[in-house]
């Protein structure tokens, strides 16, 4: 079987995802956010989140089998994102994934959504294919992790994430302070139009010399949010007025400096001159071009897959399933759950042996 | 045949004969966690244990709770994508109905059904027998009630029981419609405030 037809379900935090893969051929990309429900919160909340996955999985599913435009039946095999991830959202994922597989007759395989993140790029039609190794940088409001791709089935490491906020989260606080709805992403992309990136100094977290031996490749972005709130409230306490677009433009450029120096820094070190970027935040322009300008310079090759790959999405975990099955590797047995801290180097989860 | 599944308090996973109402088999977890875990192997082997495939099921039962809500989602999405497999119907049932037909038939004539639903609830409801087409009356629907001594407590929900309320459900082409879970509670969640101050 050279061209596995896979199904691939994800629902590890707001998105509910599912995918059609003809082996690297993307045949549906089917969505479902639940981003408008958590907006009043602020940030996700994971009941919410939970709740609405179950509400979108039968509707999902049926779309996404007709987008493909394929039978149920002629599928070799479903995928399901066993985590890392919310736990409660990754449940309803494993549940359906594996009654439907039993329904099918067909085999299951339990992955690892960061490494799926990693296949989203395989699925880009009409460039040519990943090379690997590669520095991948993955960044979504769950996640910020820099990993070293060698092999996408076998070897993955994990060389660094983030050891409080995800990058994503940031966005959405920091947002807040300025009064600023959530998701605070694309609301801080357009508060700093205009803006000066160089007009504050805001600190870059764990790039200290004293950072390197312990911290090189880790990110933590709590210190960040908490120097930009401070900023502005001895504005505010002084009476003056608040230079958004300057906030919002520094804020941001300390975000992008440090996630791209870091993965730049981690290519220099591995000695592979080529960067994946993955995870919602990649949705950010500025730090799109700051990563090809800089990459360019250092001559790595910065590799961005359409923006619907790069979110969360159940193609990817198909994609991920069908290189798996393309060298191989068993199905996964029935007795897996959920796993909220699945390390980067767990690819596949369960296989029977 | 008809495939029921409930996870409102444990994992319970049945195949009941849609024409006599006969329970084929059942495969049951009591644990209150690891649904997740146990869900497939429990399908799989209610299947066997009928000695029926995939193909032989036309339509899926879902206890919709009350419960707890991790757990009984995770029931609710396999049921639906075990139709969504076969394209059939899902049949969505109250799971205080099952242990509350098996009173009836005991001879309880109004039995109230109570189950844990965590932090000092419980869940209850209140039945008056069976209708014509042998599906138990609510008198009262599922509601929380502050958790009191003096047991009475069900402790266990059967997917069998849970089965046979669907087969009479489906012979009686009454479908229920009851799409959300119920889960009886607004999920945890606070409105922010103010963003809070970080100055000294
Ligand atoms: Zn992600």
């Amino acid at each position: 079987m050279s061209e596995p037809l896979i199904l691939g379900i994800e629902t590890s935090c707001d998105e509910t995802g599912v995918g059609i893969v003809r082996g690297r051929t993307l045949l549906a990309n089917t969505i479902a956010s639940s981003m408008d429900e958590h907006a009043r919160y602020g940030g996700v909340v994971p009941e919410v989140a939970a709740r609405a996955h179950l509400e979108a999985l039968q509707p999902t599913l049926e779309k996404a089998v007709a987008d493909a435009g394929i039978e149920l039946a002629d599928l070799d095999g479903i995928a399901v994102t066993s985590g890392p991830g919310l736990a409660g959202a990754l449940m309803v994922g494993v549940g359906a994934a594996k009654a439907l597989a039993l329904s099918l007759g067909k085999p299951l395989y339990a992955v690892n959504h960061l490494v799926g993140h990693v296949s989203a790029d395989m699925l880009t039609d009409g460039v040519e294919p990943l090379e690997l190794p590669t520095v991948a940088l993955l960044v979504s409001g769950g996640h910020t992790s820099l990993l070293l791709v060698r092999d996408i089935a076998g070897d993955v490491e994990l060389l660094g994430e983030t050891i409080d906020d995800a990058a994503g989260e940031a966005f959405d606080k920091v947002a807040r302070v300025l009064g600023l709805p959530y998701p605070g992403g694309p609301q801080i992309d357009r508060a700093a139009e205009g803006g000066d990136p160089r007009a504050i100094r805001f600190p870059r977290g764990l790039t200290r010399a004293s950072d390197r031996e312990k911290h090189r490749f880790d990110f933590s972005f709590s210190g960040l949010k908490t120097s930009v709130a401070r900023w502005v409230e001895q504005r505010e306490a002084a009476g003056e007025e608040i230079p958004r677009a300057d906030v919002a433009a520094s804020f941001r450029e300390a975000v992008v400096d440090v996630l791209v120096t870091k993965a730049l820094d981690a290519c220099a070190e591995y000695g592979v001159p080529r960067l994946l970027l993955g995870g919602g935040v990649i949705a950010n322009r500025r730090l799109r071009d700051v990563a090809r300008e800089r990459g360019a310079a250092q001559g790595v090759e910065v590799r961005i897959p359409p923006l619907d790959l790069c979110t969360d999405n159940g193609a990817m975990i198909a994609g991920l399933a069908a290189e798996l099955v393309a060298r191989g590797h068993a199905p996964s047995t029935l007795g897996f759950g959920a796993d909220s801290t699945l390390p980067v180097t767990d690819i596949q989860v369960a296989e029977r042996t | 045949m008809i495939l029921a599944i409930d996870t409102s308090l444990g994992t319970t996973v049945a195949v009941v004969d849609r024409a006599t109402g006969a329970i084929l088999s059942q495969a049951d977890s009591e644990g209150t966690r690891g649904h997740a875990e146990v869900i497939g192997t429990l399908i799989e082997g209610a299947l066997e244990g009928a000695g029926a495939t995939p193909l032989d099921i036309e339509a899926v039962a879902a206890g919709m709770g009350p419960g707890p809500f991790t757990g009984l989602r995770i029931g609710i999405a396999a049921a639906r994508a075990f139709a969504v497999g076969r394209g059939i119907p899902v049949v969505p049932v109250v799971s205080h109905d099952a242990p509350a037909l098996e009173a009836i038939e005991r001879g309880e004539g109004a039995p109230t059904i109570t189950t844990d639903a965590r932090r000092r609830e419980h869940a209850v409801s209140a039945y008056a027998g069976v209708d014509a087409d042998g599906i138990p009356v609510r008198t009262t629907e599922p509601h929380l009630e502050q958790a009191c001594d003096g047991g009475g407590l069900t402790e266990r929900i059967s997917a069998g029981s849970l089965g046979r309320v669907a087969a009479r459900m489906l012979a009686a082409g009454r479908i229920p419609e009851l799409d959300e879970p119920l889960y009886l509670r607004a999920p945890d969640a606070k409105l922010p405030g103010a963003p809070k101050r970080v100055s000294a």
